[in-house]
């Protein structure tokens, strides 16, 4: 945490439930003493396009929501070229990316007129401009526990294990924001896929 | 609990969550607002606490109704609020600068929320130079906690001089999330009891002397908000440059300024009120300013107002920079990567946030990224539609000309809608444009016409343009894409849905009924038949009487796949699917590879390269198609377009 703020983002693609991840995880922080700040994108990217949510986290209050370029501590990946758009962006030699394995291909690359990168291309270049590099196959793990829509879960369950946050996530704080965020018959499977993410290391 | 209800010295909130709560701490009675990017979380989320606040929260059919439903509680002496994006203050503005001359009486205040740069929205406006036009005060909060102080003060000086005040934010204010301090929540006891003092009426004129009056409240604006608290400066007492900011553009400073490390070279002017400007504040700092930099978002309206104020004065700051000179872009949104740009460039300051080989690096990566291009979702009816409808164009030959309207299906524009839209605007001008183009087939145009409106859009704006096309005797036809939501803006209700924006039964205005009453023909179909569908709309096309209004209703894929999510294993329904409008759960779709026949099918792979759910995949390795289970809503349309019938949905219990 270099001049006095974490950095950190989270992207994914809309509809990946990138929104919930940042209010979740900004709500625990500032409940344990932290200023937050967070920068969303809601409206028309939530159709299909990138969906970028930037955290501030930090002692003393940093009130802007957009983090400058290069300037990310820890990307939060939901999906792989998307984390590679991140460090496009935000990246910097000493950036830790945390990015999930599966692609969701946007639909110029379903109709053949580009192409997605493969995975070998992916970790290499994503190994390349990062200082350290986690991935995780949250998507399967959501997929397994029944809802892809869980792996926004998943994958804050992985960051909590990883100790990159300036605390960690207690469960019962998780769940009363869980709580406050959710209809209440989503919040156990919601727990369920944090807690899954946790145990992948 | 509500977050808007917490009972917490302070709280994580939206940027429109802090505007909801400053309406709540201020007492109002009345709130209304249509749905737009990014305003719709204020009304949103006031409307979930409206019952147990005692308050009335809806949405209008227009942004013009919703300012005058929250007039009228002004007008009986209770503080109402009326909520909108940049676009809706133009369909309200013709009300505003009446109300400007009539006056108010309890606090009444307008939100305007801005999409700089049009990420969610077809244009940029400034909302300041209505304030300006009309003569009304204007505040601009910088983070969340600005936004609850503000909107609380902008009441406060509004019930003051008897004028409705606006409060200015922009997506990076109202879509940030921040702590806000919290005030006391007034107990609904202490609200007056509404009553209209028939003896002092609201008329905006006779013109003159009104506005005579509305110079002098603003004129008492002007003296009540100079010194004002909502404006400040911070930094040294001899600045190399002063930046004089508002709104978001004030955070991207103050992290500009972090990053660099100039605390004591640079001051900032920090501006809560924008009209009219706080003159004593502004000429205290920059008489002696070597150079002023002014960091606002859309137009550079403080810049040209400060040029006047010191022109007036007789005030020679050393040089002025912003928007005009091209120290800052002259269109778009602000950021922090661009002030630090432009303060480097002033103070002659090198800057570097990554070394020069990762930058390199970087550059050669960006090429191999893909771009994600925004489209209608898996399971999105209006693809359905819009297949439907590119269809049975071909099929009439007679090249038809398509006039968009806003919505989701405003991305017809784009591949995922076929690029079928020809023009797009405003709310409701597709018929409005429908009702000339078709005029000139008198004299000589061939081509047939046809419209798209969403439900809540024929609610807002379409109705006076049809009325328009039956009376002037315009034949088109106008497809209504009915998903039974405000899908675009987060799924609010409508006049057509049956439910008010608490949450309360609600007469249904049916779409059909009123088409049929203003005398056009209308038919109502499901998009989802795709055969049936382009038949009826090729029938229309061939029709040259009138008006043929085709409705083609089928709910919103991303409601239908919240209301009943799939259980996995294809086995029961979820408890979540039962009640009123939930799907059924369906079988999971997905391809029979020895029916698909790949490249060779002679289809140019029509599922990925024509229909382009993101739903469908392709798999290069085996070539053939395929279903992205992650992503396929199970809507099942898919399975019509295959022609060699390779796309298949399971029974229950065998997905």
């Amino acid at each position: 945490m270099d001049d006095g703020v974490l950095n950190l983002v989270i992207v994914g693609v809309g509809g990946q439930g990138s929104l919930l991840a940042s209010r979740v995880l900004g709500e625990l922080l500032l409940e344990r003493g932290w200023e937050v700040t967070i920068g969303e994108t809601l409206g028309l990217s939530q159709r299909g396009g990138t969906v970028v949510s930037q955290l501030r986290i930090s002692r003393a209050p940093r009130p802007s929501p957009v983090i400058a370029a290069g300037r990310a501590h820890v990307i939060v990946a939901l999906e792989p070229v998307e984390g590679l758009r991140a460090l496009v962006r935000f990246g910097n030699p000493g950036v830790h990316l945390v990015m999930n394995t599966r692609p969701i291909l946007p639909t110029g690359v379903l109709s053949g007129e580009q192409r997605y990168p493969d995975r070998q291309t992916i970790v290499a270049e994503a190994q390349g401009l990062s200082g350290r590099l986690t991935l995780v196959d949250a998507s399967d793990v959501a997929l397994r526990l029944g809802q892809a829509r869980l792996t926004n879960m998943v994958m804050l369950g992985a960051l909590d294990s990883l100790g990159v946050l300036p605390v960690s996530l207690e469960r019962e704080a998780l769940q009363g924001v869980l709580g406050r965020a959710l209809e209440p018959r989503h919040v156990a499977p919601n727990l369920e896929a944090f807690d899954a993410g946790a145990a992948l290391e | 609990m509500n977050p808007l209800l917490v009972d917490a010295p302070r709280a994580l909130l939206m940027g429109n969550e802090a505007i909801a709560r400053g309406v709540i701490e201020a007492g109002a009675a009345v709130c209304a607002g249509y749905p737009g990017n990014p305003s719709s979380e204020i009304i949103g989320t006031l409307a979930q606490v409206a019952g147990e606040l005692g308050m009335h929260v809806e949405w209008s059919t227009n942004e013009k109704v919703a300012m005058e439903v929250a007039a009228a509680a002004s007008f009986a002496g209770l503080r109402g609020m009326a909520a909108m994006k940049q676009n809706g203050l133009n369909v309200a503005a013709d009300f505003l600068f009446n109300l400007s001359l009539s006056g108010s009486k309890g606090g009444l205040v307008v939100v305007v929320a801005e999409d700089p740069s049009g990420l969610s929205s077809t244009n940029e406006q400034d909302t300041r130079a209505f304030a300006k036009m009309g003569d009304l005060p204007l505040f601009e909060p910088a983070t969340p906690a600005d936004a609850r102080r503000i909107t609380l003060r902008a009441f406060e000086l509004s019930e003051e001089i008897g004028l409705p005040c606006i409060v200015r934010s922009v997506t990076r204010v109202s879509h940030a999330r921040g702590p806000v301090e919290l005030g006391p929540l007034p107990r609904p006891e202490d609200r007056p009891t509404p009553a209209f003092d028939r003896s002092r009426p609201f008329y905006s004129f006779p013109a003159l002397a009104n506005h005579r009056a509305l110079k002098r409240k603003l004129a008492r604006a002007r003296s009540l908000l100079e010194g004002s608290p909502l404006g400040s400066y911070q930094g040294p007492d001899r600045p190399e440059l002063v930046v004089v900011a508002a709104g978001a553009a004030w955070a991207y400073t103050r992290e500009a300024i972090a990053l660099l490390d100039l605390d004591r070279q640079v001051g900032v002017i920090k501006l809560g009120a924008t009209w009219p400007l706080p003159d004593g504040l502004l000429c205290r700092h920059l008489q002696d300013a070597p150079r002023v930099l002014f960091a606002e978002e859309v137009d550079p309206f403080v810049e040209a107002e400060v040029k006047a104020l010191c022109a007036q004065r007789g005030l020679r700051p050393g040089a002025f920079h912003g928007r005009d000179d091209g120290t800052l872009p002259a269109v778009g949104e602000l950021g922090v990567d661009l002030l630090v740009g432009a303060i480097c460039r002033l103070l002659d300051v090198s800057y570097r946030s990554r070394p020069e080989s990762y930058d390199q690096r970087v550059a050669a990566l960006e090429r191999l990224i893909p771009a994600r291009q925004v489209g209608l979702c898996a399971g999105c009816p209006h693809r359905a539609t819009y297949w439907a409808l590119k269809n049975a164009l071909a099929l009439d030959g007679r090249d038809g000309v398509v006039l968009g309207d806003i919505g989701c299906y405003s991305l017809g524009f784009g591949p995922s809608g076929y690029n079928l839209l020809d023009t797009l605007h405003a709310m409701g001008s597709g018929p409005g444009l429908a009702g000339g183009m078709a005029r000139l087939g008198s004299l000589g145009l061939t081509q047939p016409v046809v419209t798209l409106v969403g439900d809540s859009t024929f609610y807002h704006a379409a109705l006076p343009a049809l009325i328009n096309g039956r009376y002037n005797d315009a034949s088109f036809v106008m497809l209504v894409l009915d998903n039974s939501a405000t899908a675009m803006t987060g799924f609010q209700p409508h006049p057509g849905i049956g439910v008010d924006a608490m949450g309360r039964p609600a007469p249904v205005v049916e779409i059909a009924d009123v088409c049929r009453a203003l005398g056009l023909k209308v038919t109502v179909g499901d998009p989802f038949n795709m055969e049936g569908t382009i038949e009826a709309i090729l029938e229309l096309l061939e029709d040259d009487e009138g008006i043929k209004v085709l409705v083609l209703r089928r709910l919103c894929g991303l409601l239908a796949a919240k209301r009943g999510p799939p259980a996995r294993g294809g086995k029961g329904r979820s408890p979540a699917a039962r009640g009123s409008g939930a799907t059924k759960v369906t079988a999971a779709v997905r391809v029979d590879t020895e029916r698909c026949l790949g490249a060779a099918c002679g289809c140019n792979r029509l599922c990925t390269r024509v229909f382009r759910c993101p739903g469908l995949t392709w798999d290069a390795v085996t070539g053939k198609a395929g279903v992205d289970e992650a992503v396929c809503n199970r809507c099942g349309y898919c399975v019509q377009i295959c022609p060699a019938g390779a796309i298949v949905q399971a029974e229950d219990g065998d997905g």
